[in-house]
C-alpha cells in the first residue's frame, strides 16, 4: 500500500493562497473551517522570507488520536489519519494536541459549544457509506476517484506535492539535484565546485530518506 | 500490511537526527521529536535557520483567522499529550482505585465504628433545611460530574469496547454536554457551602488534640469535638482549596468563547484532570466516613437530626454547648 504525504517546498512557494481556495472549493467546507493555510516567517525580509504550506501531516503517531476522548480517528490503508464525525463530542482536544493546528471547529462557543472536528482528510472523505453523505460530511473523496488532492493538483508553482511519499521524494530528490547547492537544504555556506556536488546530493538523500521514512 | 519501523528506518532517523542535532537545541528535541519528524518529512528543503525557528514554534502571517493560525509548530502539544496520557490517565487511576481499595482494607480490618450507647431516642437537630439543600445539592453535581468527567477521561477504555458505536457516540456526547451545562452549576453550590459553613471550620487546639489521637478511629482513645471534628474541618479545607480550583479550571475551559490559547487550553486541563482526581479520591473517603464507616452519621445529612448518644460520642462538646443552651 502507498503511504501518502505531502510535501511542502520551500523554495517554490509564493504565498498565493491558490491551495488554501482549492482546497476551500473542493470541499466546502463550512464557513470560518480552513483545511490548509499558508505560514510566511520573516515576511517581508528579503533574502529571508519562508513560505510554508500546512494542513493535517497525517502524522505516524498521531497526537490528536492519542488525545480524542471518543476514540474517533483512525488510520487508514494509506496512512491518512481519518475521523469519525458522528463520535466526535467537539472537546477540542485533538487541537491542543495537534502540533500543526490542523483540527479546525466551526465555532467557539459557550459550556464548550465547538460543532464537530473538521480538519484535512487528504481529500479521501469519510467513514459514510452513502456518497452524497460523505461529500456533505467530509468533503470530496477524490482519492476514491483516483485523483489526488487539489490543494496539491492546483497548486501554481507544484511547491506543494502529495501523493506517494516514495514518488514525491523522489521528485523532490530530483529537484535538489538540479537545483544544486546554494539552495539546497542545509546548505547555506559557499562551498568549492566538487564539494557542493557532493553536499547537493547529501541533501537529496536527507531529503529522499526524509519522505521515505514512515 | 504497512511497516512503521524498521531498522533501515533507525538508521535513516539516527542520520537525520545527527544533523538536526547540529542545529537545535537539545531541549527542544527532546520536547517535540515527533512534530519536528512529520514536519520534517513534509517540508524540506529549508534552511538551518528556519527549522530552529519552526520547531521553537515561531509565529509568521497568515490569512487564516483560526486561533493559533499563525504558529507553524505547537511545540507544547506533544508535551500535553504526554502528561495527559503518560501521567494523569494513569496516575488518576492509580489515585482513586488505591482509595478505594484503602476504603476496603480500612473496612475489612477496623469495620464500622458503632455507637457505644443504645440510642436514646431524643434527636438534635444538627443539619437545617438549608445545609442539607446545600449539601445534596453540590453532592449530586459532583456525582454526575464526577461520572462524566471520568468518561472523558477513561471511558474510551473500557466502554467503547462494549457499546455499539451509535450508542457510544450518544454517550459521549451528552457526557460532554451535562459536564459543561452544569459544571457552572455545580460552581455555586460550592461557593454557597464554603461561605455558608466557613464559621464551623476554624482549627482549634481540639482540632489538634483530635488529630494527635488520630481521630479516634483506631484504638480505644475518644478524642473530644466541637460541632465539627479535625477531620470533617480537614474536608473542608480540601473543598475550598482543591474544589475551588476544579472549579476555576473547568470554568476557563467551559468558556473557549474568549478565545483562550491552546497553550491556555492545556494548562487548564492539566489543572482541572489533576485537581477532580484528587477531589474523588477524597470524596470516596468521605462518603465512606459517612455512610458504611460510622453507624448514625448518615441519618444526620438525611434528616437533619441524630441521636444524643451520637452526638455525645462524636462531638461531645457540640452536645454539652446545645445542652447548655436549651437548658435541659
Ligand atoms: C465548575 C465546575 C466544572 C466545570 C465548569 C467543568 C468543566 C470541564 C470542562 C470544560 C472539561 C473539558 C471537557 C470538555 O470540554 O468536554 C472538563 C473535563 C473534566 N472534568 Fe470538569 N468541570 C467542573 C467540575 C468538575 C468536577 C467536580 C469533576 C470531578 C468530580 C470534574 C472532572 C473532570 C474530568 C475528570 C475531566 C476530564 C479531563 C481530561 O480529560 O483531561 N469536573 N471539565
Ligand atoms: S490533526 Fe494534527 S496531530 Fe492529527 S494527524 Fe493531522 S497533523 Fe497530525
Ligand atoms: S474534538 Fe472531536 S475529534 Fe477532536 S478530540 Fe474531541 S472528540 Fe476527538
Ligand atoms: S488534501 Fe484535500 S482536504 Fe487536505 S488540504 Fe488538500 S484539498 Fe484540503
Amino acid at each position: 500500500m502507498a503511504r501518502m504525504k505531502f510535501l511542502c517546498d520551500s523554495e517554490r512557494c509564493i504565498e498565493c493562497n491558490g491551495c488554501v481556495t482549492a482546497c476551500k472549493n473542493a470541499n466546502e467546507t463550512e464557513w470560518g473551517i480552513q483545511r490548509r493555510r499558508v505560514v510566511t516567517l520573516d515576511d517581508g525580509e528579503v533574502g529571508k522570507e519562508v513560505s510554508i504550506s500546512v494542513a493535517c501531516m497525517h502524522c505516524s503517531d498521531a497526537p490528536c488520536m492519542a488525545v480524542c476522548p471518543t476514540d474517533c480517528f483512525y488510520p487508514t490503508e494509506d496512512g491518512l489519519i481519518l475521523h469519525n464525525k458522528d463520535a466526535c463530542i467537539g472537546c477540542g482536544y485533538c487541537l491542543y494536541a495537534c502540533p500543526f493546528g490542523a483540527p479546525q471547529f466551526p465555532k467557539q462557543g459557550a459550556f464548550g459549544a465547538r460543532g464537530k472536528m473538521d480538519k484535512c482528510t487528504f481529500c479521501a472523505g469519510g467513514p459514510e457509506s452513502d456518497p452524497v453523505l460523505e461529500e456533505q460530511k467530509y468533503g470530496a473523496n477524490r482519492l476514491r476517484e483516483g485523483k489526488l488532492p487539489l490543494c496539491a493538483e492546483m497548486c501554481s508553482t507544484k511547491a506543494l506535492l502529495a501523493g506517494d511519499a516514495q514518488q514525491v521524494a523522489d521528485i523532490f530528490r530530483e529537484r535538489v539535484v538540479y537545483r544544486g547547492h546554494r539552495n539546497s537544504a542545509w546548505g547555506s555556506v559557499e562551498h568549492e565546485a566538487a564539494e557542493s556536488e557532493q553536499l547537493a546530493q547529501q541533501a537529496a538523500d536527507l531529503a529522499y530518506d526524509a519522505t521515505q521514512s514512515v | 500490511m504497512e511497516r512503521y519501523w524498521s531498522v533501515r528506518d533507525a538508521k535513516t532517523w539516527l542520520m537525520l537526527l545527527l544533523v538536526v542535532l547540529m542545529a537545535l537545541p537539545a531541549t527542544v528535541l527532546a520536547q517535540s521529536a515527533d512534530a519536528r519528524r512529520e514536519a520534517f518529512q513534509a517540508m524540506p528543503g529549508t534552511t538551518p535557520e528556519f527549522w530552529r525557528d519552526a520547531v521553537e514554534g515561531v509565529s509568521g502571517r497568515t490569512q487564516s483567522n483560526s486561533p493559533g493560525a499563525d504558529t507553524l509548530i505547537m511545540v507544547e502539544g506533544e508535551r500535553w499529550r504526554e502528561i495527559r496520557n503518560q501521567w494523569i490517565s494513569p496516575g488518576g487511576a492509580i489515585a482513586l482505585g488505591g482509595s478505594l481499595l484503602a476504603i476496603t482494607l480500612f473496612y475489612l480490618l477496623v469495620g464500622q465504628v458503632k455507637l457505644e450507647n443504645p440510642r436514646t431516642g431524643k434527636k438534635i437537630e444538627r443539619w437545617t433545611r438549608w445545609d442539607r439543600t446545600i449539601h445534596w445539592y453540590v453532592a449530586v453535581l459532583f456525582i454526575i460530574l464526577g461520572v462524566t468527567g471520568l468518561s472523558i477521561l477513561y471511558a474510551k477504555w473500557f466502554l467503547m469496547p462494549i457499546l455499539p458505536t451509535s450508542v457510544w457516540a450518544a454517550w459521549m456526547t451528552a457526557a460532554k454536554n451535562i459536564h459543561n451545562y452544569l459544571g457552572p452549576l455545580f460552581a455555586i453550590g460550592v461557593l454557597a457551602m464554603i461561605l455558608k459553613w466557613l464559621k464551623h471550620n476554624f482549627f482549634n487546639m481540639t482540632d489538634l488534640k483530635w488529630f494527635l489521637k488520630g481521630g479516634g478511629i483506631v484504638g480505644k482513645a475518644h478524642p473530644s469535638a466541637g460541632y465539627l471534628n479535625g477531620g470533617e474541618k480537614v474536608w473542608y479545607w480540601v473543598i475550598v482549596t482543591v474544589g475551588l480550583t476544579v472549579v476555576v479550571s473547568g470554568l476557563v475551559l467551559d468558556f473557549p468563547n474568549f478565545g483562550q490559547s491552546r497553550e491556555t487550553m492545556q494548562l487548564f486541563l492539566i489543572i482541572h484532570a489533576v485537581a477532580s482526581l484528587i477531589l474523588m479520591a477524597a470524596a470516596f473517603g468521605h462518603i465512606y466516613i459517612g455512610t458504611l464507616g460510622t453507624e448514625g452519621a448518615f441519618e444526620g445529612m438525611k434528616t437533619g437530626y441524630v441521636d444524643e448518644s451520637w452526638a455525645k460520642q462524636h462531638h461531645d462538646l457540640w452536645y454539652d454547648a446545645v445542652k447548655k443552651k436549651t437548658g435541659s
